[in-house]
């Protein structure tokens, strides 16, 4: 594996300009002052409440993500070249999702192999045919990025369905403005405090025909229980919107109502984060009480927008991913500007025989696998380990895609033994409405606390940082 | 506004409100017991305790015997005592969490604490008595801030209006109660008791709803029976009366009735029992029999929260 770009001291250790004031300020803070306000972060966070559940853990029910107080930053022009990227790759997703479920050009001008598509448990035939307010599919799309040098952005998945974690995005930059006033004084850091109400004009702009002229928004949350509810509690504050559990809701005449103290309201548009699968009962699955009977068939009538759309799982599967730079050209007819990493499709006899070949240096994934469980990480698996893994890809190479271990880029992060670098990613949000596609400059930036891991999930030990776009 | 969010306000007003009842009744009860036996008599004061948080039943389903250690270990800390005060203040945290969107910072920042400091100070309960005199503390000190935060810091909207409601019904209940338990110690008939008896007694009930010093600015005299069932049903004046109690239920029932634009069953209850105690007098009330008068207002109280509950919150 190359060695990790560094974001702030990079190749040969220069000083990279976006991090000069910080690295200065840096010299000048002592180290105890830095660890005080790192206690004052995590006191802050509790007291608010910004938690997270992690299931099935009695003793913590409900844990902080640990915030590293050091900022990434990104230059203004680093950033242009993301966004254009990001709001590419988004426009994409959404004429994939609505040819997938109508037309099916993709399919038929053989870019995509049926099958991938007809046989994915994601693909929801309920949207066949269906028409979607505006053809918006994904409102809210959460891209993951990962950088691994100077110039190149890559793209490692793509969220289309209910992407978490913009909450963080927003509080830890109220919190370090809180704890640093004196390091933004001496930055011209973008402000990403718009995001709320860009979103809400969003999800506004895309309510069905039948709604009035204010149409009213509601954020639909399976319950206080979910681990992301935190985050539910504070957009719908943000918005000043109602925060809706299935059980507030109602399908009269195919029109959706919440329960009030006035009687029943009707509700045009439900940025939901709840899944598919619990969404209706009715439709999917009927042991689910988090959903609401009939809002499939509201749904369906036209008269509630459902933000994202059902069915979106189908574009940012690990199967479909490895296609997104043709379908950025069969849709846009223009390059991809973010890379994908590169994919072997096990699928594809040249690629299995590369595979095969190389499997000590490749990690591989199932295709409908999620949260790392079934994977094969080259580089660190035994040789038993390996030629196991090499029957399985034999007798099923279909099921599997590999890639390269890549070498995330690094930042400087506060640690036990004082300032040093760990690997991190990113995850914009970009929202798409009626009209318009938007990014508010910055993103979460998620960072793998031990030392050497590549492994930046909240669940399993990695924390996040402020992502600073400077404005030039 | 949502009826779960109403509900969730109305409930959270009324855990904070049961959990500073609770800690009151038990910092009244230890003054009480610390006193000589010769001025108290033989009544079980614990056993009473129990009673006024309604919770005696259950309480003998886990323990055999109503001691010091018992009873406050029940109402304190039981996880078995949907009431105790540490059920109520988590109770009251899950609410706020289903609601935070409704609460304003301050609230949550109250209830939030409150919970991780019953977690972290107060998670292996108490060992000594100063211990549990800082604990009550903190739980009273804890409804003081909500309450204050509250009141301070929301918007004059329906949202206030129902949380305004829980803990207005909550605080009746919990007056009726220690008037139901206590009643024939405010009999006239025992006038002539007037030992330190009943004396101690009587400060007790005026402690469990801070209105000791009330009631001497009130009436300026002596501890008086009849004076002291006044105070506590009929003077308006008195935060923790059942009137004033009252004036507040009808006050924010009407509120809400004027800002939907409609009055409904709840208006016409609270109004009816508001109606009543504007026109008792403490003579009637004892002709009639205090232990009737308080059983029935219990009924009409808890009947007064299933009408909100069918009218608003489902």
């Amino acid at each position: 594996m190359a060695v990790a770009f560094d974001e702030m001291n990079g190749p040969g250790g220069d000083l990279r300009p976006a991090y000069r004031e910080l690295s200065r300020w840096l010299k000048e803070t002592s180290p105890d002052a830095l660890e005080y306000r790192r206690q004052e972060a995590e006191l802050l966070f509790r007291r608010i409440g910004i938690t997270f559940a992690v299931y099935g853990d009695a003793e913590a029910q409900e844990r902080l993500i640990p915030f590293d107080v050091i900022p990434r930053i990104m230059s203004a022009k680093e950033w242009a070249v993301l966004e254009k990227g990001l709001k590419q790759r988004v426009r994409a997703l959404n004429m994939f999702l609505r040819d997938i479920y109508h037309g099916r050009d993709i399919l038929r001008a053989n870019i995509i192999p049926d099958d991938l598509v007809f046989q994915n448990p994601v693909f929801r035939p309920e949207m066949n045919g269906q028409s979607v307010p505006h053809d918006v599919y994904v409102h809210i799309a959460g891209i993951d990025i990962v950088r691994v040098d100077a110039d190149n952005f890559i793209v490692l998945e793509d969220n289309a369905r209910t992407p978490s974690g913009v909450s963080y995005m927003l509080e830890n930059r109220e919190i370090m403005m809180r704890l640093f006033p004196d390091l933004f004084a001496r930055h011209r850091v973008a402000p990403v405090e718009r995001y709320p109400d860009e979103l809400l004009s969003a999800l506004r702009s895309v309510a069905p025909h039948s709604a009035s002229a204010e149409p009213t928004v509601a954020l639909m949350t399976p319950g206080v229980y979910n681990s992301a509810y935190y985050e539910h509690s504070f957009l719908a504050d943000k918005l000043g919107i109602e925060l809706v559990e299935g059980r507030d809701l109602i399908v009269k005449n195919n029109e959706v109502f919440m329960r009030t103290t006035e009687g029943l309201k009707r509700v045009d548009v439900i940025y939901r984060r709840v899944d598919d699968d619990f969404l209706d009962p009715l439709t999917f699955r009927p042991d689910s009480a988090l959903g609401v009977p009939g809002l499939m068939s509201a749904y369906a009538a036209g008269n509630i927008t459902l933000a994202n759309a059902v069915g979106t799982g189908i574009a940012d599967d690990k199967a479909i991913y490895s296609y997104m730079p043709e379908v950025v050209k069969f849709y846009l007819g223009e390059e991809p500007i973010l890379k994908n990493v590169p994919t072997w499709r096990c699928r594809e006899p040249k690629d299995l025989s590369y595979v095969l070949d190389n499997l000590s240096e490749l990690v591989v994934k199932e295709v409908h696998g999620s949260g790392g469980y079934g994977m094969l990480i080259g580089p660190a698996a035994t040789k038993a380990t390996i030629e196991a893994f090499r029957d399985k890809l034999k007798r099923e190479p279909e099921g599997f895609i590999a890639q390269p271990t890549l070498a995330l880029s690094t930042c400087p992060t506060c640690t036990a033994s004082g300032l040093a670098p760990r690997h991190v990613d990113l995850r914009p949000f970009v929202l798409t409405g009626s009209k318009h596609v938007t990014i508010v400059p910055g993103g979460l930036t998620r960072v793998a606390l031990k030392e050497g891991s590549l492994v930046v999930n909240s669940s399993q030990g990695g924390g996040t940082k402020d992502t600073w776009i400077l404005d030039e | 506004m949502l009826s779960r969010t109403a509900e969730n306000l109305y409930w959270l007003a009324r855990y904070v409100e049961r959990a500073e009842y609770i800690a009151r009744t038990i910092d009244a009860t230890l003054r009480v017991t610390a006193l000589p036996a010769a001025y108290i008599g033989k009544t079980n004061e614990w056993e009473s305790a129990l009673l006024t948080a309604g919770v005696s039943a259950s309480f003998y389903e886990v323990y055999p015997e109503a001691t010091e250690q018992n009873v406050v270990e029940y109402l304190a800390f039981s996880p078995a005592n949907p009431s105790s005060i540490k059920n109520c203040i988590e109770a009251a945290r899950l609410n706020s969490r289903s609601v935070r969107t409704a609460l304003t910072s301050e609230m949550w920042d109250t209830i939030n604490s409150a919970w991780i400091e019953l977690q972290e100070v107060w998670g292996k309960g108490r060992s000594s008595r100063e211990e549990l005199a800082r604990f009550l503390r903190f739980v009273q000190e804890t409804s003081l801030r909500f309450d204050g935060s509250a009141y301070r810091t929301m918007l004059r909207n329906d949202a206030y209006w129902f949380s305004r409601l829980g803990l207005h019904l909550e605080r009746a209940d919990n007056t009726a109660r220690i008037l139901d338990v206590k009643y024939h110690v405010l009999l006239p008939e025992e006038e002539h008791v007037g030992g330190p008896l009943d004396y101690y007694q009587w400060t007790s009930i005026l402690r469990s709803v801070s209105a000791l010093t009330a009631y001497h600015w009130v009436y300026r005299e002596t501890l008086k029976p009849w004076l002291i069932a006044d105070l506590l049903i009929l003077n308006d004046t008195l935060p923790r009366s059942l009137a004033s109690c009252y004036s507040n239920l009808v006050r924010n029932l009407d509120q809400i009735g004027v800002a939907y634009g409609r009055q409904g069953a709840s208006q016409r209850h609270a109004r009816g029992v508001r109606n009543r105690l504007e026109h008792s007098h403490m003579d009637d009330i004892f002709q009639h029999g205090v232990h009737e008068f308080i059983q029935e207002f219990i009924a009409d109280n808890s009947r007064l929260g299933e009408i909100i509950t069918k009218q608003y919150l489902i």
